[in-house]
This record gives C-alpha cells, structure tokens and sequence, in this order.
C-alpha cells in the first residue's frame, strides 16, 4: 500500500516536472483546454446570472386591463366589483386617463409635449393584482386570457410577459450551454487524446523497451494518464481565471442592471460547486482522453 | 526450461527464419546457439520471450506455452526472463543507473533495494564508476555491459544473451563469459547466441547450430 502510494507520487511529480520542462508543447494544449472549457462556463455564469436578475422582479404580476375608451364609469365601476368578488383576484384598483396622463407626464418628462395634446390619448385601466396562488406563469396566462374577453375589455395585458418570455428563452439558453457543453467536452477529449497520441508515439522505444523487461500495460499507462489529467485540470483553472476575469469586467454592467430591476445583487461567479465541478470535469476529460488515446496506441505497438 | 517442438517462424513478406526447429533446455544447463549471420539465431531468442510468435509448432517456457501467454500475463513472464539484445535497446535519455534498474522500478521494488542491487549488477560488469552517465557517451562495449547488468539485475531464473560479447576485446569476453558461467553455476539456465567460436569453445558447454533457419548441429556439452 505504501509502496503503491509511493510509486503513484514518483509518477506524479515526474509528470509535473515533464509539464515543466516542455512549457510550449504543454502550455498550447492547456491554454486550448482552457478557452474551449471557458466559453460554456462563461456562458453559464451568464445565464444563472440572468435567471437570478429575472427571477428576483416581483413575481406578483399585475395584469392590466386596458377598457375601451367609451366605457361609462358606471360600468367600470360595476366591473370592478365583479372583479373584486372573483377569489384568483386579490384587488382591483382604476388608473383613470387622467390620472393616467399625470403620471406618465412625470414620469417621462414630456411634459410640456403632452400638455399640446387636445385630448386624452390614454383609456381608462383596470389594475389586477391575482391571489397569490394564482401567480403562477400559467395562471397568470389562463387569467389574462380571459379578462381579455368580457366585453368591456379593449386589451388585457400580463405586465411580467416579457420576465415570462425571458425565463423560457433562458431556460433554453441553458439548455443550449449543456448541449454546448457536451460539444466541448468532446472537443477537450480530443485535444488531450491528441496530445497524448503524440506523447505515445514519440515514447514509442521507451514504451516497447519497459514492456521487454515486464513493464505492465498499467505501469506504462501511470504517467499518460497523470499527463492528461494534469493538463485537463491545468486547463480548467484556466478556464475558472477566463471566467472570473469575464465576470470581473462585466461586474458593473450586470450590477447595473440589477438596480435597474430591483434586485440588487453584484453579479455571481461559478460558485463552489460549479467551481468544482469545472475542476474535476476538466481532470476527468484529461484522464479520459488520455486513457482512450493510449489504449489505442499501446494496442499498436507489438 | 524451454521446449521448441517443430517450431516454424515465417516473417510477413514470407521469409521462413526457422524451419522445424525442436531442441530442449533443461533446468539449469546452460547452452549456445551458434550459426551464420541471418541463419535464425536472435529470431529463435525472440520467439522464447514473445517478442515474434511462432507460425507453427510449439514452444513451451518454463512449460507455459508463450505464443498462448494472455496478454496481461506477459508482463510477469517477461520478469522471470533476463535477456541482453544484440542491439542493446538502452534508453538514450536516462542514466546507466537508471536503465539498470528498469526491471526493477516496474516490478515494484522498493528504492532501497532497487540502489543495492543496481549498484552490485554495475559491479559485475565494471560499470560502477558510470552510473551517472548516458548511454550514448558510452562506448558500444559498454553499452552492451550496461544491457548485461539490465538482463541480470532482477537475478532471473532464465538468461537469455544475443551477441552479448560481440563489441568486446578477448579479455571483456572472457570476463563476461564468465560472469555467465557464473550464474550458470548458481541454478540460472542461460541460452547465449554467439558466433565467437573460441569462446563457446573454451566454455566447453552445448552448442546448437542453425543454418538457414534449422537445427544441423547439438553436440552435448555435458556439465
Ligand atoms: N522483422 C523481420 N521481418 C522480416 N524478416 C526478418 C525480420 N527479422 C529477421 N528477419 C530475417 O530472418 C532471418 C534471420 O534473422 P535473425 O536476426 O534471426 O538472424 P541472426 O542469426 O540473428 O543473424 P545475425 O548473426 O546477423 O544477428 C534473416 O534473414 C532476416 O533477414
Ligand atoms: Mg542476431
């Protein structure tokens, strides 16, 4: 057991010193480990990122009903009402044209523009905050649908659509970066498998020599596999630096968007166990390039 | 020991390297494989360790038939066999130190041990004062006393030599044969291939003589 530990850390720091002393060859291949593992990590931050900023905007929705410009206030009152008693609903409140124009004059700074206007352009709106049980994605739908029908009703409108479509285009983003991913973890075995080929083949003597005075295929294998691990795992700190420094430079803008939604929140990095698993994906594709690489070469050679 | 009953060997491309080829070793004896250049010698070394299969015929070592070795299993059967090549197959980028102890650094020998017994192997061969050097600033007698001290260093129970004496002077031969002779006399077989008839004639031990690929001559050496 000590022994086989031994001989492990001989192996193990014979490979770091080979690294060492072929910086190019192995610095290449590394640095190319690293920018393929990169893009879908950055690509991921991004997205959870996303996803946190969209998910933290009050999920309560509103939905605004926009009535037709010559309703009687009798009617909208009497329409409320009914609205009111309906228990997906929580309150109604009326945003009148007026008040309507008020705020929106304030808001937008056009004033003086919209004092030309000879009338009010602005309907009259009924606010619909939906019980919170109603608050899912699909409720608020079915719910916005059928206010869209009565009659009185010019346009019923879901006020988090957009937050909605955004989650969908998100969660196939993130589908996307796995599918990315799976891609590029393909491309990294090949790069290592590659790598390691070369190796094999420039140790093609010293290779046929240990297997002549009994070398195993295991013993022959030890300091291909180490390599490659090495490099896949050098590759992904690398990897974890490109993020870090993406999300370094992106920190501001991201931070600013937050405050302009509400949800505060610098932007996140990888995290802990995303940082792990980029480590321990990149050593484990390393280990099994190199391991595909070698047991094809090692099959050639005798 | 080893066990060659009509054992055919035919290259690709169809050159037949041996042809019926059947002798015995037994346990212990010690013999010679003398012969032309190209009449099969180092061929038939290679078949004993698996290096190159038979065509036809079988070949038992130690009585396990070798072309029917499975593959995770040769690596155990080449440890009990020593073998110095004629080409001398060193490794150009490590020490003479290094090199020696290659059989045992695979096998798993503890450091230790490992400096010991290198260190004895070099002493036999008078390579001691070297082992800090590269092969290729030996000269090709050296190189070959390095490939010696690598075939004996794991104390095999089966030497197997191809030319082993074939860069050195009369004196290094004599001492090398020697140093075979040697283990010969603590139990190893030792089957060595030379064509340096004053050696194999002062050794006075069997000699088997191929030509073109068979077996035309096996006077019995007796001890
Ligand atoms: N790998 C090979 N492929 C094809 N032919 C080969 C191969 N190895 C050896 N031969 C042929 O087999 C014959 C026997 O070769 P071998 O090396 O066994 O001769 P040898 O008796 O050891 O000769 P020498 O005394 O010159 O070393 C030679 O004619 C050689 O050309
Ligand atoms: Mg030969």
């Amino acid at each position: 057991m000590k022994a086989w530990v031994v001989r492990h850390l001989q192996v193990f720091f014979a490979t770091l010193g080979e690294l060492v002393h072929a910086p190019v060859a192995n610095g290449m291949t590394i640095a190319v480990i690293g920018v393929t593992l990169a893009l879908p990590a950055t690509l991921y931050v991004g997205v959870q990122n996303l996803q946190r900023l969209s998910g933290g905007i009050d999920a309560a929705g509103q939905i605004s009903l926009f009535l037709k410009r010559d309703t009687a206030q009798k009617e909208i009152d009497a329409l409320a009402v009914r609205l009111r008693k309906r228990n997906e609903v929580e309150s109604v409140s009326f945003l009148s044209p007026d008040a309507a124009l008020e705020e929106f004059k304030r808001a937008s700074g056009f004033g003086a523009a919209l004092d030309a206007l000879q009338r009010n352009p602005l309907p009259p709106v009924l606010l619909v905050t939906p019980a919170s049980r109603h608050r899912t994605p699909t409720a608020l739908r079915t719910l916005t649908e059928e206010f869209g029908k009565i009659g009185a009703v010019e346009l019923a409108q879901f006020d988090l659509e957009w937050v909605q479509r955004l989650q969908a285009i998100l969660r196939l983003a993130e589908r996307g970066v796995w599918i990315l991913t799976a891609l590029l973890a393909v491309a990294v075995l090949l790069i290592v498998g590659n790598t390691i080929r070369l190796a094999v083949l420039n140790r093609r003597e010293e290779i046929e020599i240990v297997r002549l005075v009994g070398g195993t295929d295991a013993f022959i294998r030890r300091p291909f596999l180490y390599a490659g691990t090495l490099q896949g795992a050098f590759g992904a700190l690398l990897a974890w630096l490109l993020v870090a420094g993406t999300l370094a430079l992106m920190s501001g803008p991201i931070g600013e968007l937050g405050a302009l939604y509400g949800t505060g929140a610098a932007a996140a990095g990888l995290g802990g166990s995303a940082s792990m698993a980029l480590l321990a994906g990149g050593a484990g594709l390393g280990w099994l390039g190199s391991r595909i690489a070698v047991e094809r070469h090692l099959r050639r050679i005798f | 020991m080893i066990q060659f009953s009509h054992v055919f060997k035919r290259y690709p491309g169809g050159f037949d390297a041996l042809k019926d080829v059947s002798f015995e070793l037994a346990q212990g004896e010690m013999a010679f494989i003398t012969g032309h250049s190209g009449a099969g010698k180092s061929t038939l070394l290679k078949l004993i360790t698996h290096i190159e299969v038979p065509t036809r015929g079988s070949l038992l070592v130690n009585h396990k038939n070798v072309a029917r070795l499975a593959r995770r299993q040769l690596p155990y059967f080449r440890r009990s066999v020593g073998v110095v090549f004629q080409d001398y197959r060193l490794l150009t980028d490590r020490t003479v130190f290094d090199n020696v102890a290659l059989p045992l650094v695979v096998a798993g020998v503890p450091a230790r041990e490992t400096g010991r017994r290198v260190r004895a192997a070099l002493e036999k061969v008078g390579l001691l004062q070297k082992e800090r050097i590269f092969p290729l600033q030996l000269s090709g007698g050296e190189q070959q006393r390095v490939g010696i001290a690598r075939a004996v260093v794991n104390r095999p129970p089966l030497l197997l030599a191809d030319e082993p004496t074939g860069n050195l002077d009369a004196a290094l031969s004599d001492e090398i044969m020697e140093l075979f002779l040697d283990f010969h006399r603590h139990g190893t077989t030792v089957l060595i291939a030379s064509h340096d008839q004053r050696l194999i004639a002062s050794s006075g031990k069997r000699v088997l003589e191929l030509r073109l690929g068979e077996v035309v001559a096996d006077h019995g050496g007796g001890a």
